[in-house]
C-alpha cells in the first residue's frame, strides 16, 4: 500500500522536499513506517526521537495502523505564536 | 468598530457556540495574509456579548541578545486549522461563560513588529475570559502545528519553547 508523508520545517529542510509516497506493507504501523523512513533517509535520523506523528491530521502514536492513501506527516517540536 | 455586528454579513445572530462549521465566518484559520485585530474580533460579532479580550502576538526584534532581521512561519495548515478549532472546543467545555473563539495565525515572512496571532475570545460578561486567553495561547504554543524560523545577520534557526 502506498501512504503519503508530508515534512515541515527542519526536517522537511533536512530531506530537501515536503512530501514523498512511501510504499510499505499492508498492516504496517506508524512505527514501523518511521523506521523505514530513517533507513531509507539517513538525513531524518538525527530528527527521528523528538518528532511527533500525525495521521490524516490527528496526533498518532507508533503502534497506530496505517492505510492506503493515508496522509502522515512529521511533526517537529511546534513554534507557533 | 462598534457596534460589534454591524456589517455582519452572517444571516442571523449565531447563537449556539457549539455549532461549528456552519458559520459563514472563519473563526479558526491560517493565512499568508496580514492580520487585522479588528477584523478578528468582528468575527465574533454577537449581541449576547459583554466584553472581548484579545490576545495580539508580536514578531519581536530580538531573541537571547541576538537582532533578528525577520521571521519565517511554516504551518501545516489543514491540521493547523483542526487543532485551532479543538483548542477552541477545550475552552467552551471549559469556561462556560466563554461564549466563542477566534484565532487566526498568519504564516510567511513576517518582519519585526509585524502581528503573528490574533486570538480573541467573547463572553457575556468577563469572569474567566483572562484565564481563557492564557489556555489558548499556551495551548497553541504546545499542539498547533505551526514552526518558526529565526534569521539573525549571521545565521537561522528553527525555534521552539519545547
Amino acid at each position: 500500500m502506498k501512504v503519503r508523508v508530508r515534512f515541515f520545517a527542519a526536517p522537511r529542510e533536512a530531506l530537501g522536499r515536503g512530501e514523498i509516497e512511501q510504499e510499505l506493507p499492508t498492516g504496517s504501523t506508524v512505527g514501523e513506517l518511521m523506521d523505514l523512513l530513517t533507513e531509507e533517509y539517513p538525513v531524518l535520523r538525527s530528527y527521528a526521537s523528538f518528532i511527533n506523528i500525525a495521521v490524516n491530521r490527528k496526533y498518532a502514536t507508533p503502534e497506530i495502523e496505517l492505510h492506503e492513501g493515508d496522509e502522515v506527516a512529521c511533526v517537529p517540536p511546534v513554534g507557533g505564536g | 468598530m462598534y457596534p460589534l455586528w454591524e456589517g455582519d454579513k452572517t444571516a442571523g445572530w449565531r447563537v449556539d457556540k457549539h455549532v461549528t462549521g456552519k458559520e459563514s465566518v472563519k473563526l479558526f484559520e491560517i493565512t499568508t495574509e496580514k492580520l487585522s485585530v479588528d477584523d478578528v474580533v468582528a468575527r465574533l460579532a454577537n449581541p449576547a456579548i459583554g466584553a472581548v479580550i484579545v490576545f495580539v502576538g508580536v514578531v519581536r526584534g530580538n531573541t537571547e541578545g541576538r537582532e533578528v532581521r525577520f521571521l519565517e512561519y511554516e504551518a501545516y495548515p489543514e491540521m493547523a486549522e483542526e487543532t485551532l478549532r479543538q483548542i477552541g472546543q477545550e475552552i467552551c467545555a471549559r469556561w462556560k461563560t466563554i461564549q466563542e473563539v477566534a484565532i487566526v495565525h498568519r504564516v510567511g515572512r513576517l518582519q519585526v513588529g509585524e502581528v503573528s496571532v490574533v486570538i480573541a475570545l467573547s463572553a457575556a460578561h468577563r469572569p474567566e475570559v483572562f484565564d481563557a486567553v492564557h489556555y489558548a495561547i499556551d495551548r497553541l504554543k504546545e499542539i498547533v502545528p505551526i514552526w518558526k524560523k529565526e534569521l539573525w545577520v549571521n545565521g537561522a534557526e528553527w525555534r521552539s519553547e519545547r
